[in-house]
């Protein structure tokens, strides 16, 4: 779908020879970038090539070394976010800019004030403008709903309603998808045609392949900080873009072969778990994961995975029901007793769980057993000890790291995350538990992980798998468990599954249609 | 009618609350205005707390900056009377030389607010040490310059005086008692009413106050609107400086004309607490000083004028010490039962780094 009319028409914005530097790396390296008026323009590139900064000098929030920007062919000086504004451009990122406790009007508000007089807002006038223009995309909003009780979806939308409001001539959204199920992405994409439509130009920024062929009218690659290409959808494909994308040739989807289900090795009954406010997250979930089998818990964000996850690893208490692993009842072991009955956990959030920044990659990679064996004798560490196995699974699982002498928190996303996956897969297990193992990683580290639990899972480990990415689950999953408001809705076959069902079933939980669930969208 | 009255309180139990309500009838028309005063101080510290945590910044520096603005205030006075003299130029008592000696202890609360406000916006120090420090350091200071000073025994610039509303206003059951409460008081007593309202409005109705709340929520989204977050939260400091500062020349300058040492006895904490009973909100935070300084004047009044009857020999049995915990006990109660969960703003306290710095 490219646009045909396109003839010479001057580029709404044309970055030219963009370059910044960082002490030790370019960021970007001579890139030249042009949306033209109307264009949904793809941003594709792994994480780390550069896309960000590139987006942080068009938003004033860097400042080029060299280069230009030019808006409707004039060259223009950036010099900060509300500047960027000023000029048409807006921005909606990864992680949403919206005020919780705020209304969406006061949100939506925020930062371009429509005032009565030079203190008070009128807020009457501004609930008007922002209904009148939700209208105009497609969508009823009540604008005095507070933006902490919205979906993701809708949390989306304010955040588009928000630059649209600002007048965007160009607006650039960060991973919009990321957290989004397939029927809510589907949604954004409708609106973003509209707006394209419309006149407006827009940068799209992913790491989805699939996503970028189908919304954009042109996309063009980065890769280490350089335009290494640029294609139109319909001459191109998902292999072109990851080989252009990674710089080799990456097998996308890993090759799962057939798994061998044998004994039952963990056992959730009735299970109840409290989150940090005290209200049940999980309420009663039975479930079953066999040795040799993944088992892919789908759901969006905040159904009570996280709460699932850290009762089964003894992290955060069960408010009733039983866990068994192998029989032996492990509801209310400590964490450590947990880990040595063969459990490992590869948590969501690597840097508050799952890794001590601070602390030298060997020391990371014995953080589970540093206490045993040979790595203590009595209360003495034996360095020589961990020297060597930290030298022996850096080499085996491929963490680039200059030594095992340095601080994890140096390492890059993908190798700290390596680095909690080397610790946690080199063991004999009976449980695994992946809590979002590869959230914010690019696809070559996507692929080596997929491969190490596919891996273990075929030594006869018993793999949970949880992930807010459904291509991920779908991916991997033998049998997959839909968790919707803390209850499994559904379990089903990990080869067989709908997409569009399971993605249905998350938004859902399978009811009709939950009026709580969000508020209605009229599109 | 003295004959019902003794025959309703003389009924079991129920005659108690009688005698309970009537004795309230009896004392509250006279401790009004002083309830209002104990709650001055604590309220206008309560004021400074919102003002900066509803940007983000935790000031726990309150009890410093109001220790600093009374000495500040009460010694400029000694020294500018010579020099300007005692005349009265207005109402209140107010003279040049003590107007010119309020102005200087709003000005050090300022200066103050600012080491704060450098300390934690800037140089991204811990909020509560920074606040701390200030504490410890004017506690010393003013005490210290206090001892050198107190030996000749100087006298301040006089004290602003009470606005006197006629008897026929005050007699009127009730609502003279609220008017009596409001307008037996002098400046800043009455003058924390008008700051409270008009600081509940424009926070939850202006544009400031809306960037105000946006930068103690989500410094970055206010950040990405274009709102310089690092400003704000300066601005917001300085301010609060002036509330606290008001409430520190309020007890050197009008509830009484002299300084002693450490004579903040630990408002500026309270005014805190009231902070967060009140929800960080104005209104609310007034609300908990009064409730706090009406049941420390009630526990008062009981200790050293206790009713008569059974009701007084229930009263008079405990010991004082139930009397003095009063006003705590009142506050958790509240806390617990009333206000529920209070939620602080999502990012106070945590200092604010702007994003891709070039």
């Amino acid at each position: 779908m490219t646009t045909p009319d396109a003839p010479v028409r001057a580029p709404a914005l044309e970055m030219r020879g963009i370059t910044k530097r960082y002490p030790g790396v370019t960021a970007n390296d001579h890139i030249d970038l042009d949306v033209r008026p109307g264009e949904i323009h793809a941003l594709l590139g792994e994480n780390g090539a550069g896309k960000t900064t590139l987006m942080n000098i068009l938003y004033g929030l860097a400042r080029p070394d060299e280069g230009a920007i030019l808006l409707d062919g004039q060259e223009v000086n950036i010099s900060g976010p509300s500047d960027a504004i000023a000029r048409g451009i807006n921005m909606v990122h990864q992680h949403f800019m919206l005020v919780p406790v705020f209304s969406i009007a006061e949100n939506i508000l925020l930062g371009e004030e429509t005032m009565a007089g030079p203190i008070f807002l009128d807020r009457r006038e501004a609930r008007r403008g922002i209904v009148e223009l939700g209208r105009r995309f497609g969508f009823e909003i009540d604008p005095d709903l507070r933006v902490g009780s919205l979906s993701v979806g809708w949390q989306q939308r304010v955040e588009i309603l928000k630059a649209l409001y600002r007048d965007a001539k160009i607006l650039v959204l960060d991973e919009p998808t990321a957290v989004l199920t397939p029927q809510e992405t589907e949604e954004i994409f409708a609106v973003l045609r509209r707006l394209a439509a419309e006149g407006h130009s827009i940068v799209f920024i992913s790491h989805k392949l699939y996503e970028v062929l189908e919304i954009a009218d042109r996309i063009t690659v980065i890769r280490r900080g350089k335009v290494v290409g640029q294609r139109l959808p319909a001459e191109t494909d998902e292999d072109d873009l990851a080989e252009l994308m990674v710089g080799r040739g990456v097998q996308l989807t890993v090759d799962r072969g057939e798994s061998h289900p044998a004994d039952v090795a963990v056992r959730l009954e009735g299970l109840e778990v409290k989150d940090d406010r005290g209200s049940i997250a999980v309420r009663g979930v039975d479930l079953e994961v066999r040795s040799g089998e993944i088992l892919g818990i789908a759901g969006v964000a905040g159904n009570g995975q996280d709460e699932l996850v850290e009762a089964i690893v003894g992290l955060r208490h069960a408010a009733g029901g039983r866990i068994g692993l192998q029989g032996a009842d492990i509801t209310h072991a400590s964490p450590r007793r947990i880990n040595e009955a063969g459990v490992a956990y590869v948590p969501a959030d690597r840097h508050r769980f799952g890794l001590v920044l601070s602390f030298p990659v060997a020391d990371n990679l014995v953080l589970t057993d540093y206490y045993r064996r040979p790595y203590a004798r009595g209360f003495i560490r034996n360095d020589e000890a961990i020297e060597a196995t930290a030298e022996e699974r850096i080499r085996e699982y491929d963490v680039r790291t200059p030594s095992a002498d340095v601080r994890a928190g140096t390492l890059s996303g993908g190798n700290q995350q390596k680095l909690v996956v080397a610790r946690e897969l080199s063991r004999d297990l009976k449980l695994l538990v992946l809590d979002q193992p590869t959230r914010g990683l690019d696809v070559g580290s996507i692929e080596f992980i997929h491969r190490q639990a596919i891996a273990k899972r075929d030594a006869g480990t018993a793999i949970l798998l949880v992930s807010a990415e459904l291509d991920e689950i779908l991916e991997l999953s033998d049998r997959i468990a839909v968790m919707y408001r803390g209850r499994i809705v559904a379990v089903r076959d990990g080869r067989t599954a709908d997409k569009n069902e399971i993605g249905l079933l998350m938004a859902t939980g399978g009811e009709a249609r939950s009026p709580a669930a969000a508020i209605g969208p009229a599109v | 009618m003295d004959g019902l009255i003794n025959a309703l309180y003389s009924i079991p139990v129920a005659g108690v609350l009688f005698q309970l309500a009537g004795y309230l009838v009896n004392v509250v028309p006279d401790i009004s205005p002083l309830i209002l005063q104990a709650a001055t101080p604590i309220a206008l510290a309560a004021l400074c707390g919102v003002m900066c945590e509803r940007a983000g910044v935790v000031n726990i520096g309150i009890e410093g900056i109001m220790i600093t603005a009374a000495f500040v205030g009460w010694y400029s006075g000694v020294l500018l009377v010579p020099v300007l003299g005692t005349t009265a130029i207005g109402p209140f008592g107010m003279s040049l030389a003590l107007v010119v000696a309020l102005g200087v202890a709003l000005a050090s609360g300022v200066v103050i607010s600012a080491l704060h406000a450098w300390l934690s916006i800037s140089v991204r120090a811990d909020q509560i040490i920074s606040g701390t420090i200030i504490n410890i350091a004017a506690f010393g200071l003013t005490g210290y310059l206090n001892n050198l000073i107190a030996k000749t025994s100087p006298n301040g610039a006089g004290a602003f005086t009470q606005f006197r509303p006629p008897r026929e206003v005050t007699d009127i059951p009730v609502i003279g008692w609220i008017l009596n409460m409001f307008l037996n008081q002098g400046p800043i007593a009455m003058s924390v009413i008008v700051l409270v309202v008009i600081f509940q409005i424009l926070l939850f109705r202006s544009r400031w106050g809306l960037r105000s709340r946006a930068v103690g929520e989500h410094p970055r989204a206010a950040e990405t609107v274009g709102i310089d977050v690092i400003r704000v939260r300066y601005r917001n400091v300085l301010i609060g400086g002036v509330f606290a500062a008001l409430g520190g020349a309020y007890l050197s300058m009008e509830a009484t004309n002299s300084f002693q040492q450490g004579m903040t006895t630990g408002r500026g904490f309270i005014g805190l607490a009231a902070m967060i009973v009140g929800r960080w909100s104005p209104v609310g935070a007034f609300g908990a000083a009064l409730l706090f300084s009406s049941s420390t004047a009630l526990g008062n009044s009981i200790k050293f004028s206790p009713p008569s009857g059974d009701l007084g020999t229930i009263l008079t049995s405990l010991p004082d010490q139930v009397y003095d915990a009063l006003p705590y006990l009142v506050t958790i109660v509240i806390l617990a039962g009333v206000v529920g969960r209070s939620i602080p703003p999502a990012a106070d306290g945590q200092a604010y780094e702007r994003e891709a710095a070039t």
